[in-house]
């Protein structure tokens, strides 16, 4: 037992159970009495913990009323603590107070499970928008996803800010960009910023209960499609939580050719960020070079794995495209063309005076807000925390090639960049030593179906953090749940708390060097 | 500043002249669209992209139609901030509950005569997401739609293929 078990032991030990049914044996559950919930999350707060999600199951099929879970992360050790809640009496104690990333987590479980976290400061529904009945919890097995929703009219409380000249301004959720929908309500005195209150779920596809209709095989395809700009780590993570519960090992080739898409995926929305920042500090010629690059990168994508975006490439097992000799030397040159074009980019980048004064000191995220939002990825390297999960909970062949990260303290606008340009350097490396090391053989094994009542977890470093899957099988080993955490649905709160001292024409910019996906979020 | 001008004169011009894989048909519609882009449109077509609940997939092409490569701005097309201007809508699917109103409301405020554009997969039926408590499936529910552009997401070159087409005929 690790650090993150032997402080939960030492806290509740007598009704501490470990979960015999929980997969990896490193990502270790335990089960404690309800009443210990809040108990659990001081103590693990107390250990330097990091919460890294908070959600709910229907486990009615067993008999067992809904599940309650959290998951703690610290130095590479994930902890699960669980709990479960009669149907009868669907509350918990909820953890907000401990954790403030659990505040989105308990509305949501609140919002689509129906299970109500006791003394959470925020009653209002997250994801569910107001139209929706009270009583429609989606997430619930009794709920017919097949059936359309009645509409019923409501009202959103939104915060308010009184005093002179303060003033509110609405944005969205129709953006004036090509970008994904959501609100955005300030409340500024002048041209500075004293609150923003964000509002999201308008791209909720109910893509988590979609899941509960599929098979496993099946279920890949959906995760891909959960955040179109990570088609490859989405369908990465989920395939390695199912594959831990059903106990398949991929072959070698497979797992580095994954290692190959991960990165190229990380680089090509590492261009094309950086250059939108350019543009929104208004630098337009930084943004056409660097989708320049992105775009050869794309159909270099298209020629080697049949997709842009490389979808549909990551299957249950292994992958279900290879590379020929040939197509692994072009890669490796386009790898030497970039380096070269890209450092001549980051030059000009760095030269440009008036480009410097707009991302400097601009957004500041600091280390303690980081921190006590349990931000991922790139945010939180560019705001001095150490996490990368390539690093810390390495899995084949991240163990062999460990990467080197960049981590800033500034958590400005630059900073964000600067990591990034950072990893782009970084993932060329990497991929130039994958392809160089290619194992021969098979690129997919078997996949035996998970046995009942299982859980699988995994997490995989996309290109803007830590991805989360958490699968469970129903008692004839379908899918009873899939619990997704895009590392947007911590970051977004990020966003809320780096513009405030900012003003208004600098949303832009700070929002762009975020990029949050509204989509992984909402889903 | 001189580093800039390298780059620049570098770099070139990378416009293609076409996009890859459809020439012939392109070079045709292309003919026929400055045609109708000068005679319907008054040689620009404004374009407002609404998305309604897609993946995000859909709108990085749209993105794409953008750089330097594709550069459709030398058709005459570009992306407007306000459907006030705007004449067409580029919609993306699935078209989830919670943007249906929304959905609506651009529509209403984008003046007559209007296009829409339908976009991908998810916008023609709701794609993987099919039609749930959630999505109500494709963009043609509650608006009605021109033209249907087809792919998972379609690739820039079936984008401008798709305008094109609808624009030309
Ligand atoms: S068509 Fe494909 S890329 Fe477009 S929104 Fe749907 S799933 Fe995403």
């Amino acid at each position: 037992m690790n650090g993150l078990g032997r402080a939960l032991f030492a806290a509740i030990s007598t009704d501490t159970n470990k979960d015999i049914d929980q997969y990896p044996a490193d990502a270790a559950a335990y089960r404690i009495p309800r009443g210990q919930f809040r108990e659990a999350a001081k103590r693990m707060k107390m250990a330097g913990a990091r919460l890294v999600a908070e959600w709910a199951t229907d486990e009615t099929p067993f008999g067992r009323g809904f599940g309650i879970y959290a998951c703690y992360e610290k130095d590479s050790e994930y902890l699960i603590v669980k709990t479960h809640a009669p149907l009868e009496d669907p509350t918990f104690p909820s953890i907000t107070k401990k954790f403030v990333p659990a505040y989105r987590f308990e509305r949501q479980m609140k919002s689509l499970m129906g299970v109500i976290p006791l003394d959470h400061p925020d009653q209002r529904p997250w994801i569910k928008h107001e139209d929706w009945p009270q009583d429609a919890w989606p997430l619930r097995k009794s709920f017919d996803p097949a059936k359309p929703l009645q509409r019923i009219s409501g009202k959103y409380e939104w915060i308010r800010a009184e005093g002179e000249g303060v003033y509110e301004i609405p944005v969205g959720p129709v953006h004036a960009g090509i970008i994904e929908p959501g609100h955005f309500r300030f409340q500024a005195v002048g041209e500075d910023i004293i609150n923003l209150e964000e509002r999201l779920g308008y791209v909720h596809k109910g893509i988590e209960k979609r899941f509960e209709g599929m098979s496993w095989e099946e279920g890949v395809r959906l995760a891909t499609r959960v955040s179109g700009d990570t088609t490859v780590a989405h369908a990465l993570t989920y395939c390695r939580a199912l594959e831990a519960m059903s106990g398949s090992n991929p072959p070698k080739r497979a797992l580095w050719l994954r290692a190959v898409m991960l990165e190229r995926e990380r680089i090509a929305n590492h261009l094309g960020d950086i250059g939108a920042i350019c543009n929104d500090a208004a630098f337009s010629f930084l943004l056409y070079q660097f989708s320049r690059l992105k775009e050869m990168l794309l159909r270099t994508n298209y020629k080697f794995f049949g997709h842009r975006f490389m979808m549909d490439t990551i299957i249950p097992g292994g992958t279900a495209v290879d590379i020929s000799q040939d197509g692994t030397e072009e890669m490796l040159r386009e790898m030497d063309w970039l380096k070269k074009e890209f450092n001549r980019l980051v030059v000009i980048y760095d030269e440009n005076p008036s480009l410097e004064d707009r991302v400097r000191d601009t957004g500041i995220l600091t280390p303690e807000k980081a921190r006590d939002l349990c931000v991922v990825g790139f945010t939180a390297r560019a705001s001095g925390l150490n996490i990368d999960c390539r690093i810390k909970n390495p899995f084949p062949p991240y163990d062999r090639i460990i990467p080197k990260v960049p981590v800033l303290k500034s958590g400005d606008v630059h900073a964000r960049v600067w990591v990034r340009i950072e990893e782009i350097r970084e993932s060329i490396r990497l991929i130039r030593d994958l392809l160089n090391t290619l194992p021969p053989g098979p690129i997919k094994s078997n996949l035996p179906q998970p046995p009942p009542d299982r859980a699988g977890f995994a997490v995989v470093e996309g290109w803007r953090g830590e991805i989360v899957y958490w699968l469970q099988s129903g008692p004839n080993g379908e899918i009873n749940r899939c619990m997704i955490r895009d590392p947007s649905s911590v970051n977004w709160l990020a966003l809320e708390q780096a513009i405030h001292g900012n003003i208004v024409p600098d949303f832009p910019l700070i929002n762009k060097s975020f990029n949050q996906s509204y989509s992984g979020h909402d889903l | 500043m001189l580093r800039i001008l390298h780059q620049i004169f570098r770099t070139g011009i990378v416009t293609e002249p076409l996009p890859q894989g459809a020439e012939k048909e392109i070079a045709l519609v292309g003919a026929r669209l400055e045609e109708a882009i000068r005679r319907r449109f008054r040689r620009s077509l404004t374009i407002r992209q609404v998305d309604a609940g897609s993946c995000n997939g859909c709108e990085l092409e749209i993105h794409a139609m953008n750089n330097p490569i594709y550069n459709c701005e030398r058709f005459g097309m570009h992306f407007t901030a306000s459907p006030r201007f705007a004449d067409m809508l580029l919609v993306t699917g699935p078209l989830t509950i919670n943007m249906e109103r929304t959905l609506l409301r651009t529509y209403n405020a984008t003046p007559p005569p209007k296009l829409v554009v339908a976009v991908g997969d998810c916008g023609f039926n709701g794609g993987i997401f099919g039609e749930s408590y959630a999505s109500l499936g494709g963009i043609g529910k509650i608006i009605p739609v021109d033209a249907y552009i087809h792919g998972c997401p379609p690739t820039p070159a079936d984008l401008l293929n798709g305008i094109l087409k609808l624009i030309g005929g």
